[in-house]
């Protein structure tokens, strides 16, 4: 089953606030209780959204502006805490094709990178740029060009970084190495034998 | 210079370089639980795969399970479909399932240490981020997502790239009512929630040498909470004595060979070091956090800081922190009134953390207005505690004795925060909403720390409350 050669992310963007934005903020681990990740956008960053009575928040995912976003704008750390890979599921069920931020929490990157979901990372001050740029005119669409590694947006380009084994996954179309590493089963019995346990 | 002993560990473990120049490791041993596996299950038969080394994985139930409730089905009908699905995948694979009839079921991090499955010089993954837990024997484990369990699953290996690793050495000697709780959460406010990105954490230095396993995981169990995807602990006599006779550990000239193979392994005195770090226990006191997440640490004595004294990249948290908490910059942290007490979890839900609460406990009762809670992290430490008496202890202070399971850490079963309340917890982590309240507040610290909250009804330092 050939993949998706993802060289760019392109469409507007929404703003989500803060460092250090948790997984157990992206999906609350009450809405964790399935089987499967269907359904699970609906519950994305709920406990923010909503209000102790079941009311919108003025979170940026309530406005009207943002609807339609597939794209995160968000700080440093992010998708830090649990390994649950519910976090960036919900993300891409809720529609986000990509998230920019200053910096990632390393299991959650790797999470999303697998599921074919780009992790870009910003300087503080460009992603600040980016940021009020957005809430200035949610109507641009913003583009990841993951080949020339830069963010174009409304009032220029922004350089970005990514870890250089996770870009050439994305663009060559091999971020689910699942059959790749089905495909060295030889390799793999061959170490299962050389280990002394199990 | 000479390999560390992650270096060692994945030379072992290392299948093949991938496309993409990353690297496909082999993972020995496979952990999971009913929250992260069954979506995995699910993409397996998707793809007509079967599960490639069975005997590699190990199962149990932890996050769903009820602390008060022990027949099905539950009065949760979500919780009793993740139960029955981990039941049905484990026996249609063939996979060794601890389930709650068999007397071994418990948090994931627990249960593998005390069957003896987790050993030094293994891999090991599981759909869990404190699987860092297990380095505390010197084995290289790693939480995962879903897709990767698959890949476990599917392969027994995964996609991987190879950390940098970071000694981090605590000197000198411990005082009085300062635990390896203290330890990991003094270095996590030091080094910052992130400052272990890109890091795998190799604790060492005299302090370490001296604990226990069970304080050693402790501090492993945290790695995760810096940033770091897994910490480790050289082996050394005392994880020799605590694997001798497991169950699963290896007998007779098997168990002489296993450890001669394992002393080989903890990195030698030249072993080289991408960063290394320096902590003088002296300077280590009871710390409590006050803020939403884990590097928002103070010492117990100390004031909540000044926002404007902060690195400029931690105003912004600290300040969201302040509100959530509704705390003041500057105000003490000692104090503050606590509604409820939890202690277990797979930080500190071990039959000694257990033990450390109920020797400071005893002939002490829990504040009027505080609910106490304390959850054995297994089956095996509930019926060892049961002997030595500790649940009568616990019960004749005012605290609620509950069954094995993750319980009030993240609150997926039915222990959860109700409104704003304010809770004294030994589990690992303070996010907003993290205890099932959307707006719960948590206090992380060490099972002493939560006997003298539950005592004084506040955050107290428990060697003012205990030790005199």
């Amino acid at each position: 089953m050939a993949l998706e050669k993802i060289t760019s992310r392109t469409g507007r963007a929404v703003p989500i606030t803060g460092d250090d934005i948790d997984t157990d903020r992206i999906i609350p681990a009450r809405f964790m209780k399935c089987i499967t990740f269907d359904g699970l956008g609906e519950f994305l960053f709920n406990d923010v959204r909503m209000d102790s009575d079941g009311n919108d928040t003025d979170h940026n995912l309530n406005k009207p502006e943002f609807q339609g976003s597939s794209i995160i704008i968000s700080g440093n750390n992010f998708g830090c805490g649990s390994s649950r890979e519910h976090a960036p599921q919900a993300i891409a069920k809720a529609g986000f094709e990509a998230v920019i931020a200053e910096g990632f929490a390393e299991i959650f990157f790797g999470n999303s990178t697998q599921l074919g979901l780009p992790c870009v990372s910003l300087s503080h001050e460009d992603r600040l740029k980016l940021s009020k740029s957005v809430e200035e005119d949610s109507r641009q669409e913003i583009s990841i060009d993951l080949e020339n590694q830069v963010v174009l947006y409304a009032d220029g380009k922004l350089p970005f970084t990514m870890r250089s084994s996770s870009r050439q996954a994305l663009m060559e179309g091999n971020w689910d190495p699942i059959q790749e590493l089905i495909d060295n089963k030889p390799k793999v019995d061959a170490i299962a034998r050389s280990l002394s346990y199990i | 210079m000479s390999k560390n002993l992650y270096q060692k560990v994945w030379d072992t473990h290392t299948v093949a370089q991938l496309l993409d120049g990353s690297t496909q490791l082999f993972i020995g041993t496979h952990l999971i639980h009913e929250v992260t596996s069954p979506q995995a299950f699910g993409m397996l038969e998707e793809r007509g795969l079967k599960v490639q080394y069975p005997e590699r994985t190990f199962a149990t139930v932890d996050h769903i399970v009820p602390t008060n409730e022990t027949s099905e089905p539950y009065s949760d009908p979500l919780a009793q479909n993740m139960i029955d699905a981990i039941r049905r995948n484990t026996k249609l694979h063939g996979i060794t399932f601890f389930d709650t009839d068999t007397g071994k079921q418990g948090v994931i991090h627990i249960v593998g240490p005390e069957q003896g499955i987790t050993q030094p010089g293994m891999t090991i993954a599981c759909g869990d981020s404190h699987t860092s837990t297990h380095g505390a024997f010197g084995a290289i484990a790693f939480g995962i997502g879903t897709s990767q369990v698959r890949d476990v699953l599917a392969t027994q290996t995964m996609k991987m790239n190879k950390l940098k690793v970071r000694r981090i050495n605590v000197t000198g000697t411990l005082t009085e009512g300062v635990t390896a709780k203290d330890i990991i959460l003094h270095i996590l406010k030091e080094l910052g929630v992130n400052g272990g990105t890109g890091f795998a954490y190799e604790y060492g230095g005299e302090v370490i040498d001296r604990l226990s396993m069970e304080e050693r995981m402790t501090i492993c169990n945290m790695s995760i909470e810096g940033g770091a995807r897994c910490g480790y602990i050289n082996p050394d006599q005392i994880t020799f004595d605590y694997l001798e006779s497991r169950p699963y550990s290896p007998k007779g000239e098997s168990w002489d060979k296993a450890v001669e193979d394992w002393k080989a392994l903890a990195s030698a005195e030249d072993a080289d070091y991408d960063d290394e770090m320096t902590f003088a226990a002296a300077d280590i006191d009871p710390t409590v956090t006050w803020g939403i997440n884990p590097g928002q640490g103070i010492a117990i004595d100390q004031k909540i800081p000044l926002v404007d004294d902060l690195a400029p990249e931690l105003q912004n948290s600290a300040r969201e922190a302040l509100e959530y908490m509704d705390f003041q910059e500057g105000q003490l942290i000692e104090g503050t009134p606590v509604d409820v007490v939890f202690i277990g979890s797979c930080t500190n839900g071990r039959l000694s953390d257990l033990q450390e609460a109920a020797n400071v406990l005893k002939g002490h009762t829990v504040a009027p207005g505080v609910t106490a809670l304390c959850v054995p992290g297994s089956q095996i430490v509930a019926v060892q505690a049961e002997k030595l008496g500790l649940d009568k202890i616990f019960t004749e202070a005012g605290f609620q004795w509950r069954q094995a399971g993750c319980s009030m850490c993240l609150a997926m079963n039915p222990d959860k925060l109700v409104g704003r309340q304010l809770c004294a917890s030994t589990s690992n982590r303070n996010f907003k909403g993290r205890q099932g309240s959307p707006t719960g507040r948590t206090i992380l610290l060490s099972p002493i720390m939560a006997a003298a909250a539950a005592v004084e009804g506040k955050i107290s330092d428990a060697r003012k409350v205990f030790f005199n």
